[in-house]
């Protein structure tokens, strides 16, 4: 059967329930919360601060670090606490989404410290974490060229669809699952996030970055409005 | 490292009787709790003292059991200070703190009877349930014993069941049954962990108050029956305490005791309703 209504009666482009939250972790130097439908993202900022030790400083420029996290309740089966290599990845290249926007030539010899951690997981985590770091890292004041909103576009058959949840991930009928997180910054419009599992005809791709475009907009509005609320 | 000056403002302030935030030595921050915060496990809960902020989640699992209790079920706690929760957490392998905290909250648990572990029991020797008591930090503002002990009892009193196949003998995650956790409420334990500094005892420290202590004691209590029993005790930092102390600090959670068991059942009514 073909996919021609969404599991949860979604239109096709559109997102999940989305809501944001400022300074959810009073210790920090910034922080948010971003949810998008059953997905929880926690994120922290610290610093930016020296990084000590010395040796790890780059006189030139600063360093942004990132730490993603899933809290082992956060899925279905209980996952074992700690870092994983899966956690390593998406640390990584959630490091390389955010990097490109913070001003770090402006912040010689420091370190920041980016700490996302999944409290609800329902597809679309690395995306809500790296909404919620976004936000954290503008709550904490940090030099940014320009903000960031990421999301998960699926192809599901042949379906290109906005925001993939869990059960569409795990689509196994026609053409199957297609899972594309992206990025885009937003004002130059660059993507800074792009991955893809599945199989997806080449001269859909372009469909697909569509898709991201337009969700990314609305995204980051959320966003925006969640800022604007802080004191 | 605590800042001597820090230090003396808090010595200060505890000796007068009369805490920096205005609060007496017995008395707690505000207490905020929040069921049902990650909808994938279990059972789970937020509960805020102060700007202290622990998180738990119960996931259960099927297992073997240990070879010395066949027909049991089995439990495990962690605590995970998480580095999002404070500048003073690092990554890597879980330090003493985390473990000890971890171990404290899971021995009151274990002690009291509060979980009817037989009726943990799927097939006699081969696969019993276990308990996972998972604590994350959310921000820590000190006393995350306490918090964290308060945490894990209201996520067990609010977990229930994954529906488990038989045939299969796997659990349908994200299946959930009506059925509640064998749990005896009668024996539920809470926890006090009462600081020294000089000679002067308190309750509920921020992470400033809880750095300059210069001791603990950590009480778990329950009351099954008409006296409070004592399910685990544990001394903690450099301090010395005399039996007089401990005396009186063992009257004084009598007191506590009783205060965090109405807000227990409280908050649990509360929820119950919410959920109708």
């Amino acid at each position: 059967m073909a996919y021609t209504k969404r599991s949860d009666e979604r239109k096709m482009n559109e997102l999940r329930p989305t809501s944001a939250k400022v300074g959810v972790v009073p210790n920090a130097d910034g922080s948010a919360m971003f949810c998008q439908g059953d997905t929880i993202a926690i994120a922290a900022v610290y610093g930016p601060k020296i990084f000590n030790p010395k040796h790890f400083q780059n006189p030139e420029k600063g360093v942004l670090r990132v730490h993603y996290n899933m809290l082992s309740f956060s899925v279905g089966e209980r996952i074992r606490p700690g870092v994983s290599r899966r956690s390593q990845e998406i640390s990584k290249v959630t490091e390389w989404a955010l990097t490109p926007l913070v001003l770090l030539d402006e912040l010689p010899g420091t370190v920041i410290d980016v700490h996302i951690n999944i409290l609800q997981a329902n597809a679309g985590t690395r995306c809500a974490g790296i909404n919620a770091a976004a936000m954290a890292l503008a709550h904490a004041g940090v030099p940014m060229t320009e903000m960031i909103s990421a999301v998960a576009i699926g192809k599901i058959d042949d379906k290109i669809v906005t925001d993939v949840n869990k059960e569409e991930e795990d689509y196994e009928d026609g053409e199957g699952a297609t899972d594309i997180p992206m990025a885009y910054l937003s004002n130059s419009g660059k993507i800074t996030l792009l991955q893809l599992d599945g199989k997806i005809q080449a001269k859909r791709m372009k469909e697909a970055l569509e898709a991201g475009k337009e969700a990314c907009k609305k995204i980051f509005e959320i966003q925006k409005n969640a800022l604007k609320e802080v004191e | 490292m605590v800042y001597k000056i820090t230090r003396k403002n808090v010595l200060e302030a505890v000796t007068k009787e009369k805490r920096l935030d205005g609060r007496g030595l017995l008395d707690h921050r505000p207490i905020e709790i929040k069921f049902g915060v990650s909808n994938k496990a279990e059972g789970s809960v937020s509960v805020k003292m102060g700007k202290t902020e622990v998180v738990c989640g119960i996931k259960m699992g099927v297992a073997e059991p240990y070879t010395d209790h066949e027909g049991e079920g089995t439990m495990m706690t962690t605590m995970e200070l998480l580095p999002l929760s404070s500048p003073n957490f690092e990554y890597g392998a879980p330090s003493v703190n985390s473990v000890e905290t971890a171990r404290i909250i899971d021995r009151g648990i274990r002690e009291s009877g509060f979980i009817d572990f037989e009726k943990l029991c799927i097939k006699d020797g081969e696969k019993v349930w276990s308990i996972f008591i998972d604590l994350a930090t959310i921000n820590d503002d000190g006393n995350l014993i306490d918090v964290g002990a308060l945490a894990a009892i209201l996520a067990l009193r609010t977990a229930r069941f994954p529906e488990y196949d038989e045939k299969t003998e796997r659990i349908n995650f994200g299946e959930f049954t009506d059925k509640k956790l064998p749990l005896n409420e009668d024996k539920m334990p809470l926890t006090t962990t009462f600081f020294k500094l000089g000679d002067k005892i308190f309750v509920d420290p921020t992470r400033e108050e809880e750095d300059v202590a210069e001791g603990r004691i950590s009480i778990e209590m329950s009351k099954p029956g008409k006296d409070e029993m004592i399910n685990a005790m544990q001394k903690g930092g450099d301090a010395s305490f005399s039996a007089e102390e401990i005396g009186s600090i063992i009257e004084e959670e009598i007191k506590v005791f009783k205060k965090l068991n109405t807000l227990v059942e409280d908050e649990l009514k509360k929820e119950k309703k919410g959920a109708k």
